[in-house]
């Protein structure tokens, strides 16, 4: 199959904002299995033993970790598209067509 | 009158919520079949992109409710609730973390497979391992594998619907062809709206099913604990019920708040079953139908919005319990798995538990959608296509995929109606433990290029053989049935674990090895199709067809930023 050069879709990653999201994405794994943490009945929340709304809990929590990890990595990847100027490229294909 | 009639009077049938479910479900078949000319190509739906991804433009909105339709499916609004009220917390709370770490690995793992996917056109996960490794049989066993662990899937979607009948009191005639003719008939529509709309049909139908189930749950969540005295009366009451010893095993029935000795089974099943579902390939149907790299992760961080829903679902099996419901199938016989929709009908005006109803029946037919051109890509693609017609032109594809979804329909409500329910239930906990084997090949081969082909399809298979023989090892204590559940002890100790985790680690042992013998010996590997850039690039950068067509002509010169 006949193949064209590499073309780089985005520029060289900067460690920073993948080690913060890694981290942000094994705690959000990590936490919610550590059923020790947890496997409990006190305290109770309007009756509901800590076991289940704890759980029901690091679903928010989870929401939340999901959405700072969002924003960081949106952040990085415009940056490492435009270090290629690949939008443009992308752009101009789009007027080919 | 049966016999059977003399020890439980036959169930009247329903009739303000049934003709509340019959009014939405013509309703919806009316928006299937409407779907194919939503958003479709002016040439029609003629190819695989067209018919089996929608088009692969669904933004954000629409990939929530299809998403959403697609991974919560109607079986599981009844076997949650089900699991809960016969045996507690570990069978059927674990659903909760399941679906909360779920997102971080779909965060993870899937804006690559779609990158990778929109470059080359690949519409299955066979098709990226296929051109990853440049292995046809590595590509093989990763499709039928899906399709295998798909078709039970599709069956249990029966098993939600034919639980709404039954509640209705519907399906309880002498006549066996009589008894499962409303699901026959449901069937049948289903089948042609997929037919001739596609990935569009399950979709738009997703919106109208999530805003009934959300409805539903809500009001049910506020109400029923409000009726029943409260939480604290609720969860007492599930604490008697599930603490009391069981006569026949002399262990408790279940726990409200695990043991000790299920922490390792709680914690594997929640991981395990996280890792499996985006390896089934009607997740990856969903994932590769949407617009860009950016939905995807959008839709990552929205989709726990339906893990909260579960978990109020998941309540309403205890509610179930403090309530005193007595699901009762038409032969008279107890059935948990009739719990919650006895619980809506019990306690609420017909029409309401109608919509209720409706929403769990109407959310066995989206997954069951998905599931069926899913399985049919499968088999269009990398078993049709690859092994027997390498020239098929898109719209030859098309064509086969679409009569192929009909097949696989007919063959999973043959399954239901010819086999009994309990085999299809050990099937698809079998097919969640085969499917997680395909995990190394696929998520390997997103990071990196070190596994070797030959290493990757001995793991896999060492891992369906070991997963198949642990389950069928474990034998349930009532019925003395094999296949009696999905936790066995780790080898060499009693703790017990989720089987798939133990397949997967035998599985990933022995591909890590063998690559470093395969290495050793210098033994050659596949050819790789995918680049670097691959793996990064969004909806607007050219597909590798274009970039082909672009390096005949003179390649315009690009200007290269000094690299930092």
């Amino acid at each position: 199959m006949a193949r064209t050069v590499d073309r780089p879709t985005r520029g060289p990653a900067r460690p920073l904002p993948y080690v913060i999201v890694g981290v942000l994405l094994a705690i959000g794994i990590i936490a919610p299995l550590l059923v020790p943490t947890y496997a409990r009945t006190d305290p109770t929340l309007a009756g509901i033993p800590f076991f289940y709304w704890y759980q029901m809990l690091w679903v928010l929590l989870d929401t939340g970790l999901l959405a700072i990890c969002y924003f960081i990595i949106r952040a990085e990847d415009r940056r490492r598209r435009a270090a290629v100027g690949v939008d443009r490229v992308a752009a101009r294909a789009e007027q080919d067509r | 009158m049966t016999p059977l009639a003399a020890a439980a009077p036959a169930k009247p049938v329903d009739v303000v919520p049934l003709v509340v479910v019959i009014v939405l479900f013509v309703v919806v078949a009316g928006i299937g079949f409407a779907a194919s000319r939503w958003r479709a190509a002016p040439s029609g739906l003629k190819s695989l992109d067209e018919w089996g991804l929608g088009g692969r433009g669904f933004g954000g909105w629409v990939t929530w409710f299809l998403l959403g339709g697609d991974l919560y499916t109607a079986y599981t609004f009844v076997a949650v609730p089900a699991a809960m009220f016969s045996t507690g917390a570990v069978s059927g709370f674990f659903a909760v973390p399941y679906t909360t770490v779920l997102y971080p690995i779909v965060f993870l793992l899937m804006a690559r497979l779609w990158s990778v996917s929109h470059r080359h056109g690949f519409v299955t996960p066979a098709d990226f391992v296929g051109g990853r490794y440049g292995s046809r049989a590595l590509s093989t066993a990763v499709a039928v594998t899906g399709i295998v662990a798909t078709m039970p899937y599709i069956a249990l979607q029966l098993v939600g619907i034919k639980a709404v009948l039954s509640v209705l009191g519907v399906g309880g005639g002498g006549n066996a062809f009589l008894q499962d003719l409303p699901l026959i008939i449901a069937f049948l529509v289903l089948a042609a709206y997929t037919y001739t709309a596609g990935l569009r049909a399950p979709a738009l139908i997703a919106v109208v099913k999530d805003l009934l189930i959300y409805v539903a749950i809500l009001v049910a969540i506020v109400y029923l604990p409000l009726r029943f005295g409260g939480f604290p009366e609720i969860f007492g009451a599930a604490t008697a019920k599930l603490t009391a010893t069981s006569p026949v095993t002399g262990k408790p029935i279940g726990s409200v708040v695990p043991p000790a000795a299920s922490f390792n089974a709680y914690w594997t099943l929640a991981l395990g079953s996280a890792m499996a579902l985006f390896m089934y390939p009607h997740s990856i149907t969903g994932v590769l139908a949407t617009k860009s790299r950016g939905t995807i992760r959008r839709n990552a961080v929205a989709l726990p919005a339906y893990s909260l829903v579960l978990g109020f679902l998941a309540f309403l099996g205890y509610v179930a319990i403090k309530a005193g419901t007595k699901p009762i199938d038409l032969n008279g016989l107890p059935n948990p798995q009739l719990v919650v929709p006895q619980l809506f009908l019990d306690n609420f005006p017909g029409w309401f538990a109608g919509i209720a109803l409706a929403a769990i029946a109407i959310g066995a037919l989206v997954p069951a959608a998905i599931m069926s051109i899913a399985a049919s890509n499968l088999f269009t693609r990398n078993i049709y296509r690859d092994l027997f017609a390498p020239q098929a032109s898109a719209q030859r594809q098309a064509s086969v995929s679409k009569i192929v979804s009909l097949l696989v329909k007919f063959g999973a409500l043959l399954f239901v109606i010819g086999l009994d329910q309990s085999s299809a239930i050990n099937l698809q906990l079998l097919g969640g433990i085969w499917i997680l084997q395909t995990f190394p090949a696929i998520v390997g081969g997103l990071y990196t290029r070190w596994f070797d082909r030959w290493a990757l399809l001995t793991g896999w298979a060492a891992g369906i053989l070991v997963g198949t023989v642990s389950a069928y090892s474990v034998v349930n204590p009532l019925t003395k049935a094999h296949f009696g559940g999905s936790i066995a002890p780790l080898p060499f100790t009693t703790t017990p674990v989720y089987i798939g985790i133990t397949a997967l680690v035998v599985n990933a042992l022995v591909s890590v090895v063998l690559t470093l013998i395969l290495r050793a010996m210098r033994v050659q590997p596949g050819t790789d199709i995918t680049t670097t850039s691959d793996y990064g690039a969004d909806e607007h950068d050219p597909k590798v067809v274009a970039l082909e067509d672009r390096a005949t002509e003179a390649e315009p010169p690009v200007t290269q930023p000094p690299t930092a």
